[in-house]
């Protein structure tokens, strides 16, 4: 019965395109999958948006969004609303078609990369042998889209914050390139499914996902860190800094492109924190061998909706890091860390069994992280605060 | 030589040629992106994955970014006042003919050569990886010196100016 | 730099996040104008007029002595005098204001006026839902709509109202203290005349 259940959507696509001649069947299935992700992923990126601002505004002593239906929940739709019939604005000076292309390449782009993400037993979209290379391959996209919305609204803080959205998207790429290989590594293949099928193993009931490995747990966190900044969520959101650019990149836009734009970043949101649940969370795996009954997809989606409940929580918590200090912080610390943990994540694989390569990588990681840090704030001059009152 | 080839060729021909004729070099650019995309095609066609995937990652994550913000740094962002095609197109045209003779009776000596209608070799990625690592690991390290080599000349130059600035 | 502060944040937002269901320290929103917060005792807005009694026109306070008109730094009081007098609270004859007008658009509640009013006339209010569609003739207030009990000015100002009547009190009991020793004198002098006329 639990079987059924996590595999009820498959049975169900499989049941509905069994009425279709036996020609029309595989893109018939294909569409109707297609079209199960372009539906359901906007609907939990509205879902997402009062979650964001109900859990911004607690976070920030106040209420969210209460009016607009029970516990403010149809706030999306009246936001969809507003954004579908407020004028479109396009500046007499700016480059029409680019500034029309711009938001159409990006959610392509974006849509793109959920067509490898395994959201259950049995359910990725396209199986690809180099299904990690072909979502960074796509992710690489996006930033051809941001740089085309800055430079078509002919607005030098538009191309201002495209600038520096590219900068920090590049830079940070590297670090999640860097920190996916470690987990090519160890399982082998560049493949979704197969990562997640190598996690699915469980040792006296606790399974095999890699962020409970020192190499996985250090990736996994560099992983997030530069998720967030591929996004460009807080801390990372410079490029769209609301009190320095006023919008950054998407200034220019109004009405339904810039519901576009937000898609956008949200469904980016998304897809990169379902490629990091993937990697380094289980995918789809249940966290201990007696849950296994739950379906997959309800693992799989609990776990994306966790990562975005710490995005937003990471959104409420941190100050906006300054250009030069992204940076910095990018190619100073994250990425010799990275480095780091490659050998780390070899040592792992070669150093057999036993406490013996537990000890040993966890100690080096500790060791350059403690010392990295220390020699980062011993040169910026870092510690802790002191006051100076006026008299 | 199947539809869906000779769509992709048409996109590819189709960028090229608005790389050459528009008048905004940053159209320029975004048109031979394009060009770039239909090559990744062609590769994903021909059941190539890495390689397309690759030419996505590197060329249009990469390439058209540094071609882009090369065209937006120098004074090339502005339209050119009097037309893109240069006074001298006509020698253009003939050393490009050229090359194209050249290119064409090349492939097409060595095309009889060619096994037909032979299945296509599937390379999987991982045997790409064993490659570059078994036979191939001498031009790796090569390679991967003259990057380190690249990066560190970048960093020279850069410390250089700021002295220079200083 | 070792993250320990970021984790230290986290936990301080996670803790608000939780006890905003919970307690209302950390959820201080109120919802106006479904909820009101009353305001503070010393809290001022704009200036209305104290009548005593349930007349207002003859329990009114202020005898247009048009000490507040001059002090006001914008000038945004206008006071015509009247011509004749009426008695007030404490018997006396004193001229009252036919005109009292405050525009308060102008009126910066800096309260001088209640400063320098020597007859505890005019006190600040502390009522700020004031949005009227009429511009001009709306924001500019005369003695009808200034004028206030003094059964008003206890309920938003306790302390203030009490001891205003306290004061008030006292002086008419001095007063009154002088009126009875004036009357006992004058009625011994009464007595006295036919007595020494008697002889």
């Amino acid at each position: 019965m639990f079987e059924f259940l996590d595999q009820i959507f498959v049975i169900l696509r499989h049941w509905l395109v069994s009425f279709l001649p036996a020609a029309w069947q595989q893109p018939a299935g294909v569409v109707m999958s297609v079209a199960v992700i372009v539906v359901l992923f906007p609907a939990l990126f509205a879902l997402t948006t009062v979650f964001e601002r109900k859990g911004l505004a607690r976070i920030q002593n106040r209420f969210g969004p209460n009016r607009t239906g029970p516990f403010g929940f149809f706030q999306p739709v009246a936001d969809g609303i507003k954004s579908l019939t407020k004028e479109d604005i396009v500046p007499s000076s700016a480059d029409a078609a680019v500034h029309f292309l711009a938001p159409v390449v990006l959610v392509v782009a974006v849509y793109m990369g959920f067509a490898v993400l395994p959201m259950g037993r049995n359910m990725v979209l396209v199986d690809m042998d180099a299904g990690l290379l072909f979502y960074f391959a796509m992710g690489a996209s996006t930033e051809l889209a941001v740089f085309m919305a800055g430079w078509s609204s002919r607005n030098k803080y538009s191309l201002l914050g495209a600038m520096r959205a590219v900068a920090q998207m590049i830079s940070y790429e590297v670090v999640l390139l860097l920190s996916s290989v470690t987990v090519v590594m160890i399982s082998g293949s560049l493949s979704l499914s197969k990562i997640v099928e190598a996690q699915n193993h469980y040792t006296w009931g606790l399974p095999h996902w890699y962020i409970f490995t020192p190499w996985g747990l250090a990736g996994f966190v560099m992983y997030a860190i530069a998720a967030t900044a591929e996004t460009n969520r807080s801390p990372f959101d410079l490029p769209e800094g609301e009190s320095e650019l006023v919008a950054g990149y998407h200034t220019e836009y109004s009405g339904f492109k810039f519901a576009l734009f937000f898609l956008g970043e949200y469904l980016a949101m998304f897809s990169i924190s379902g490629l990091g649940t993937t990697l380094f969370l289980g995918g789809w795996s249940a966290p201990f061998s007696w849950l296994g009954w739950v379906p997959s997809w309800i693992w799989f989606f609990s776990k994306l909706m966790m990562s975005i409940f710490v995005f937003i929580w990471m959104r409420g918590t941190l100050p906006r890091l300054r250009q030069d200090q992204l940076m910095n912080f990018a190619w100073k610390f994250v990425l010799p860390m990275c480095l780091l943990n490659l050998l780390v994540a070899a040592l792992w694989r070669f150093l057999g069994d036993g406490w013996v390569k537990w000890a040993v990588c966890s100690g080096i990681l500790i060791v350059a992280y403690v010392g990295m840090g220390l020699l980062e704030m011993r040169r910026g001059h870092i510690g802790p605060r002191s006051y100076r009152y006026a008299e | 030589m199947s539809l869906v080839f000779y769509l992709i060729a048409a996109l590819v021909v189709a960028g090229g040629l608005a790389a050459m004729m528009l008048k905004n070099t940053v159209h320029c650019a975004l048109a031979v992106t394009v060009a770039f995309a239909g090559l990744a095609l062609l590769f994903l066609n021909l059941d190539a994955q890495f390689a397309g995937f690759a030419q996505i990652l590197v060329y249009i994550g990469a390439v058209a970014i540094l071609v882009v913000f090369a065209i937006l740094l120098t004074k090339g962002s502005e339209t050119p006042k009097d037309g893109v095609f240069s006074q001298t197109w006509l020698t253009g045209l003939a050393v490009a003919s050229a090359v194209f003779a050249v290119l064409g009776w090349a492939v097409l000596q060595t095309a009889p050569m060619l096994p037909r209608a032979t299945a296509t070799p599937v390379v999987s990625v991982q045997q790409i990886g064993q490659a570059l690592i078994g036979q191939y690991v001498l031009p790796l390290e090569i390679i991967a010196v003259l990057l380190t080599a690249a990066l560190i000349g970048a960093v020279i130059v850069a410390i250089h100016e700021k002295e220079g600035a200083n | 730099m070792l993250g320990e502060g970021i984790l230290k944040g986290m936990a301080e937002t996670a803790k608000n996040f939780v006890g905003s269901y919970f307690s209302a320290e950390r959820l201080t929103t109120v919802q106006y104008p479904e909820e009101r917060i009353a305001p503070y005792e010393a809290a001022r807005v704009f200036p209305f007029l104290v009548f005593d009694g349930g007349d207002w026109e003859a329990g009114l306070r202020c005898v247009a002595c048009q000490i507040c008109e001059k002090e006001c730094p914008p000038k945004c009081i206008f006071i015509e005098k009247s011509k004749d007098k009426k008695p007030d609270a404490l018997g006396k004859p004193q001229y009252y204001p036919t005109r009292f007008d405050i525009d308060i658009s102008v009126c910066m509640s800096c309260q001088i006026c209640v400063e320098v009013c020597p007859f505890e006339a005019i006190k600040m209010d502390t009522e700020f839902e004031l949005s009227t569609d009429d511009r001009f003739g709306g924001l500019l207030y005369n003695r009808g709509q200034l004028a206030k009990s003094n059964e008003y000015y206890h309920k938003i100002h306790a302390t203030e109202a009490a001891k205003v009547d306290a004061h008030l009190a006292a002086e008419k009991a001095k007063s009154d203290a002088k009126t009875k020793t004036a009357a006992d004198a004058a009625a011994a002098k009464a007595a006295a005349k036919p007595a020494g006329a008697g002889d």
